[in-house]
């Protein structure tokens, strides 16, 4: 037999090798673009007061946990009592995301659940949501000091994740100076 | 002084007409933005033909990107810097696709170019013509044959 009698076979085994790989991908775990990028720049209202007006600047200083939230997430209201258990901590600033809510709503689940959070951002059209490429909730985002996005979970924040992966970067975040 | 004046003003009134997008111009290019970005929570559907809540999102901001007078082009850059070449529906060509976009031209040339590969050749049927003695037997047989 010719070597190019092969060729046929050597090319569907490549293919499958391909198709092979793809299969072991999870085409919902979208790998986050903005690691590494500043938290883009919004000027969104707190959940509690209309009137008050945050922006990109008041993610700056501190290291921060990004939570999104909404009342409307079933996953969101298991992985409460671990976020408010974090903020007994006091390790981290606290910045939840309230994500395509209604203000009303949001308020009652936060008085409902209790309200770990420092700042609460009222993000009802996905302004700042879409800016950090969120694609459902529960989000978690580690931000530095400077205001970079650092680390992205997607889902539940366990308290074994929270543990083992999120506050060891929330350390190491901390001893630098900037 | 006079050409200052016109061209000032020829400028300002193109200026005044790009800001001054219409609404079904908007409307138009958002479709087609819209046609080119995947919804990212639904897979394999564009977020102009999705009805899920981030794509409705996502086709408000798109259209207050373009009313604010970005290209299609800054709109969809926009989209790929927080979601990624995912969000993109057609994979553009780059390092990693190059497989994805040269292996069907790949497998063309080599389906036209397989004779001259596998080096098989065409089998040239070599007939000779029938001897007298055959036809006569050939004869023979169909006339059995047909009486």
């Amino acid at each position: 037999m010719k070597p190019a009698a092969l060729l046929p076979l050597g090319v569907f085994l490549v293919l499958t090798g391909f198709f092979a790989f793809g299969l072991t991908k999870d085409p919902t775990q979208i790998k986050t673009q903005m690691t590494n990028r500043p938290v883009p720049n919004f000027t969104l209202s707190s959940l509690e007061d209309a009137l008050v007006v945050h922006t990109q600047d008041d993610l700056r200083g501190r290291v921060s946990l990004v939570n999104v939230f909404g009342s409307w997430c079933a996953p969101c209201a298991i992985e409460h009592p671990n976020i408010v258990e974090i903020g007994k901590q006091d390790v981290v600033r606290l910045v939840g995301v309230n994500w395509r809510d209604d203000r009303a709503a949001g308020q009652d689940w936060l008085e409902r659940l209790g309200d770990p959070y420092d700042i609460v951002l009222f993000d009802d059209l996905s302004l700042l949501a879409i800016g950090m490429g969120v694609t459902g909730a529960p989000e978690s985002y580690i931000v530095d000091k400077s205001g970079v996005v650092r680390y992205k979970h997607v889902g539940i924040v366990t308290p074994q994740i929270w543990r083992d992966t999120l506050l060891p970067i929330v350390n190491d975040l901390k001893k630098s100076p900037i | 002084m006079r050409p200052v004046f016109i061209i000032a003003a020829v400028w300002l009134s193109a200026c005044a007409a790009f800001a001054d997008i219409t609404a079904e111009e908007v409307e138009l290019r958002a479709h087609e933005v819209g046609k080119s970005l995947r919804c990212v929570v639904c897979q394999n559907q564009s977020i102009d033909e999705s009805d899920a809540p981030l794509a409705a999102d996502m086709r408000r901001l798109v259209r207050v990107q373009i009313a604010d007078g970005k290209t299609n082009q800054e709109v969809i850059d926009f989209m790929r810097v927080q979601y990624g070449d995912y969000v993109l529906l057609k994979p553009p060509v780059q390092g990693n696709t190059l497989v994805l976009w040269l292996a069907p031209l790949g497998l063309v040339l080599l389906a036209l170019g397989w004779p001259a590969i596998s080096g098989r050749k065409r089998i040239d049927p070599q007939v000779e013509p029938l001897t007298s003695e055959e036809a006569g037997q050939l004869k023979k047989a169909l006339k059995d044959e047909n009486s």
